[in-house]
């Protein structure tokens, strides 16, 4: 791992507030002197009836995320990502001509918290909308008082899915489209019996949910040999590893997040379970919740060879990925990672802006309604269109990791998968 | 009658005015000076200071510190955010052709359960389907585990500290049950999306102006409570078993179940604010039942001075408003700020800010009085207040 | 082999218990910012892992031993510096302690967080560190495992020589049975006080660099482990090493076999749930010290 850009990763962190003030107080300005060309045919009259904070040059958003507690390292990604968007939106001009001004409050990683900004970031502020939100808990907090005060949030984290909202744009896979294809992928390299391993909170136990349904109705001669949650935080795997050990199975299903992952690799990697003893034996182990920025914590030499199934990696070849993570290295460092949070994070300003133009309206009502359908081709993951349950059509991918941190993608679906919160039959 | 109970609730004119003092602030002060959204914080905060107002009593005064305050706490919203979320979950069954109509396998049963293949509702759940055994539950469940409990540790005379730990790990015990019992608490979501309770729409600006004079009444109300029962004889014995609790057993006094007694008021107290929280926000997760935010309840007791059922109030606005405020501007700091407070409190002003008021509150008092003619007025207003003192 | 998965966690929980069973069991002083001194050791490990590979990289298979030994310093120090700052005024009043030292504990946090930045870190280990040893096919005992049991070994023996068998033991013990007495026949009792608190959180200073083998690091690692902790020390008696050993021992294997049988969650339910059931029947815990009061 490269010493440098850990400290340099961790300045970054630490400053990460500091710098999101200071750039909101440029955004203000660079607003104050812009003049909006295209006024005359989107009068403010016209395009924000409902009392929210947009002006002949400006439109207000909110940005929710936590800055301080231990939801911070993961949601820092996807604040940089929101960000970066938003810069890249206003440098050409802004949405209907009005620059972009942020509003950021600090969820501080506790739900409450989170309800409390996100009701004064709509009643007080009056913002057009909101990109925010990481953890199921802190979504489910917010929902109930977006659907109340009529808001819009973008949430990008991948999830369990059996939620479809007016007021929420998903840009994250929902867990349909990051679990089965993944499953066939593995059952076509062979694997038989599966054991599923998780975290104990609702995205784990869903997805597995799910999984096993999977595996034993849809996937001939496959059966679930164990399936186990550690609490979060959790830091001694071993008797699990044990387990594991002794049932054998073909492939390890891993959803563990956080700071147990880095444990639950490190253990791993000490009891001998590696990608390359697992290939030996026609195994493997597949993750859905391991990304770029879990591995720079976990060390890329413990989980070289192991699987990820997600819609986004930073070593993605395409056209719009080399713009992004270049433009992203620009504007936040050169040693950032980029995972697939904050890819789906970078969409949620980008299909905003494409959704209130084409609505004609920053009105919630109105940008909901126009959201379905509504795509966006620059996307780095490649192309992406919201269905008309507000979450996304977007492609699965495997990857494998690699002892640099970064993934090789060793597959991909060949459409792009549609978006299905609420499966029948897998409930 | 009245005037016996007033002197027997305050024994002089300080505590009077201090009440007095803090009925103003909770009911004219906030209220002018919030708009609904931040009265409904304000509402919030209040409810943690129910917690705080039960610590006084068992910690400060019976010296017992329980480190899992949040716990009882944490019973009370939960009880309450079942029987709304059950309200909710008829609404859903009532609406129809919704969207989350489509979600649900079983119509009426909370969704969450039913994304735990859950298909009938728990037993464990009846109790909230009806009100009035909502209410019963939120306060006897609380107090009869504080009960239990107190009955098995201090029977065996298990000290202070140990009494903490253990109260800390069975915090923590229940946080676990409670993230991990998924269909019947929600997990670590916790029970969410609550608007109604009794057809009364909670989530709109009245019902948040309204539930917030209700919480500041209750809570003026438990003061009241707490302040009954610690001029009582029973008061009196907890003070002497806290200072010198041998001596007291020696005099032939149960020791126990004094101790007891106090940690199960506190317990039931604690719960009433749970269930306004609950009510207020309109949501309960597990975070808030966990050890830090049972340290949290601790140190806004200390803050308000331990000894000071009103201090306690003041030490749980303060803390909270200075989280919202000071982690808006400067998140960084906050937590510096925080331990702060927590090694000042301890180490510097042991009395909080109760002490600092009666170190120099009469000083300040006199230099007022010297200056303006308050005293006079306020004998004037209320001859009834300035009675007991010239009585003691 | 389920015994090793126990053991490797009876060693984590026994570091961690060492230092404070000195400190809670000797001096009566609730440290809540226990687990901080932990993460300041693991730290300073990872900080000693990332100047030795950027500076010279041959040194990397030796400095972990080196690191340990910082690491501990790093800890002594802070250790030192929050007796006399803090604790050293509270010293009749345990139960403020408890707050002081959470607040410490906040501090140091935000501190670690500050400096740090907040993403997990981990030390890169040498290379006699991974791996694993199997003397059968199926047995396989990962090493850095064995390095925890082995420290965590060499320090239990090493606290109960210098508690029973060292003329600074005895100062210590002297102290506790009665201070006036003990500064009477000479014994410097504020210097007794502050070295046993500062040796406390050496203690936990080596358990979190030995810690980085298995685990990351991060400004809230501590804390995970603190209410453990605590519970290990009332388990086995405060006071006794004896019983803090066979404490650590019982709930780490306990929970270790029962994990294998139960799930992960109900494990710890069940023994945390047994060990406050045991501590209400039995308060002194499983070793008491016989003392009248």
């Amino acid at each position: 791992m490269n010493i440098e850009s850990k400290v340099r990763n961790r300045a970054l962190a630490g400053k990460l507030g500091a710098a999101c003030l200071l750039s909101a107080a440029l955004n203000a300005a660079a607003a104050d002197d812009w003049k909006n060309p295209v006024l005359d045919k989107y009068p403010t009259a016209a395009v924000a009836t409902s009392g929210i904070s947009v002006g002949d040059n400006y439109v207000t958003v909110g940005q929710l995320h936590s800055i301080s507690g231990t939801m911070a390292i993961s949601e820092t990604g996807s604040v940089e990502a929101e960000r970066l968007a938003i810069k890249q939106i206003n440098d050409m001009g802004g949405v209907l001509g009005r620059k972009i001004k942020i509003i950021q409050e600090d969820g501080a990683s506790d739900w409450p918290t989170f309800a409390e900004k996100a009701k004064k970031l709509l009643v007080q502020d009056k913002v057009a909308s909101v990109f925010g939100c990481w953890t199921s808990a802190s979504r489910k907090a917010v929902l109930p008082i977006f659907e109340k005060e009529n808001g819009m949030l973008y949430y990008p984290t991948f999830y369990e899915g059996l939620e479809a909202s007016k007021n929420v744009i998903y840009t994250g896979q929902e867990a349909t489209q990051q679990i089965l294809w993944g499953l066939d992928w593995a059952y076509a390299q062979g694997c038989r019996t599966f054991y599923l391993i998780g975290s104990d909170y609702i995205w784990p136990r869903t997805s597995n949910k799910i999984a096993r349904r999977h595996i034993e109705e849809h996937l001939k001669g496959c059966k679930v040999v164990g399936e186990d949650y550690y609490p979060l935080g959790h830091t001694s795997f071993g008797s699990l590893i044990n387990k594991v050990k002794l049932k054998k199975p073909d492939c390890i299903y891993s959803i563990v997040v956080g700071g147990s992952n880095v444990s639950w690799y490190k253990q791993l990697h000490a009891a001998g379970i590696t990608g390359e003893s697992l290939a030996k034996k026609n195994k493997l182990l597949l993750t859905i919740s391991t990304t770029e920025d879990e591995i720079l914590g976990i060390g890329g030499e413990n989980c070289e060879g192991f699987y990820a199934c997600m819609k986004y990696f930073q070593s993605l070849g395409n056209e719009n990925n080399v713009k992004f993570v270049e433009a992203f290295k620009d504007m936040w460092g050169d040693d950032s990672v980029i995972g697939d949070v904050t890819q789906a994070a970078y969409l949620g300003p980008w299909l905003w802006k494409a959704t209130v133009e084409k609505a004609g309206s920053f009105d919630i009502d109105n940008v909901a309604t126009a959201s379905e359908d509504v795509e966006f081709t620059g996307a780095p993951e490649g192309y992406v269109r919201i269905a008309d349950n507000h979450h996304l059509w977007s492609k699965a991918r495997i990857g494998k990791m690699l002892k640099n941190g970064q993934f090789e993608m060793i597959a991909e679906s060949d459409e792009l998968i549609e978006p299905n919160p609420f499966p029948e039959g897998y409930k | 009658m009245f005037k016996q109970s007033i002197k027997k609730l305050f024994p002089d004119r300080a505590h009077q005015l201090s009440f007095l003092i803090l009925a103003v602030v909770l009911l004219v002060g906030i209220p002018l000076f919030c708009d609904s959204f931040r009265l409904n914080m304000a509402a919030k905060y209040l409810s943690l200071a129910f917690a705080a107002v039960g610590l006084v009593i068992c910690w400060g005064y019976g010296g017992i510190l329980s480190l899992g305050q949040a716990a009882f706490w944490g019973i009370g919203g939960y009880c309450m955010a079942a029987f709304l979320k059950l309200e909710a979950a008829r609404n859903i069954a009532m609406e129809q052709g919704s969207d989350q109509i489509k979600a649900l396998t079983t119509v009426g049963l909370p969704d969450f359960m039913d994304w735990n293949q859950i298909t009938e509702l728990p037993r464990l759940w009846y109790p909230f389907k009806s009100f009035p055994l909502t209410m019963i539950c939120l306060l006897v469940v609380p107090g009869l585990i504080a009960y239990l409990l107190g009955n098995a540790i201090f029977k065996r005379r298990v000290n202070g500290v140990y009494f903490a730990i253990i109260t800390q790990a069975l915090c923590w015990l229940m946080e676990i049950l409670f993230v991990t019992s998924q269909g019947l608490t929600g997990g670590i979501n916790g029970i969410t999306d609550l608007r109604t309770c009794l057809g009364w729409d909670i989530q709109s600006d009245s019902a948040h102006n309204i539930l917030y004079f209700l919480t500041a009444l209750l809570l003026l109300g438990s003061i009241l409570l707490s302040k009954r029962v610690l001029h009582s004889k029973m008061g009196k014995i907890l003070v002497a078993i806290r200072d010198m609790e041998d001596r007291v057993r020696f005099s032939g006094y149960d020791v126990s179940n004094f101790k007891v007694f106090a940690f199960a008021f506190a317990a039931v107290i604690s719960a009433i604010g749970g269930a306004l929280f609950s009510l207020n926000v309109g949501f309960m997760s597990p975070k808030l039942v966990t050890i830090e935010p049972s340290i949290y309840m601790v140190i806004f007791c200390a803050l308000g001075g331990r000894r000071s059922l009103i201090g306690a109030v003041y030490g749980t606005l303060i803390v909270c408003l200075g989280r919202t405020f000071l982690s808006e501007k400067f998140p960084e700091l906050w937590m510096f700020i925080m331990g702060g407070i927590f090694i000042l409190t301890t180490v510097v002003c042991s009395d909080g800010l109760a002490g600092l008021v009666e170190q120099y509150g009469s000083r300040l008092w006199n230099f007022i009085k010297k200056y303006t003619r308050i005293d006079v007025l306020l004998a004037k207003i209320s001859p009834r207040l300035t009675l007991s003192k010239e009585q003691s | 082999m389920q015994g090793f998965a126990g053991l490797s966690q009876f060693s984590v929980f026994l570091l961690m218990a060492l230092g404070l069973a000195i400190i809670f069991g000797q001096m009566k002083v609730i440290n809540m910012a226990h687990g901080e001194f932990l993460t300041a050791g693991a730290y300073t490990t990872v900080v000693i892992s990332d100047l030795v590979t950027k500076y010279c990289p041959s040194l990397l298979p030796y400095y972990f031993i080196f690191a340990i030994i910082m690491a501990f310093v790093v800890a002594f120090l802070l250790g030192y510096l929050v007796e006399f700052m803090l604790v050293r005024h509270l010293y009749h009043r345990a139960l403020d302690t408890l707050l002081a030292t959470w607040g410490v504990s906040m501090i140091m946090q935000q501190g670690f967080r500050f400096i740090f930045g907040g993403r997990e870190d981990s030390a890169i280990l040498p290379e006699w560190l991974m791996g694993s040893w199997s003397p059968t096919d199926t047995i396989d005992i990962p090493l850095n495992g064995l390095f925890l049991l082995g420290t965590s070994i060499v320090m239990t023996l090493l606290v109960a020589f210098l508690m029973h068998r060292s003329r600074w033991g005895l100062n210590v013990r002297a102290t506790v049975q009665n201070r006036e007495m003990a500064n009477a026949v000479g014994i410097n009792t504020k210097k007794v006080d502050r070295v046993t608190f500062a040796l406390g959180c050496g203690i936990a200073g080596i358990a979190g660099a030995v810690f980085t083998t298995i685990g990351s690091v991060s400004p809230a690692a501590g804390s995970l482990y603190i209410v453990d902790t605590f519970i290990v020390v009332v388990f086995g008696g405060a006071g006794s090493l004896l019983g803090t050993v066979l404490a650590a021992f019982s709930i780490a294997q306990s929970q270790s076999i029962l994990e294998f049988f139960l799930s992960g969650v109900l494990a710890k339910v069940w023994v945390l749930a047994i060990v406050v059931g045991i501590l209400m029947i039995k308060p002194q815990g499983l070793i008491a010290n016989r003392v009248r009061k």
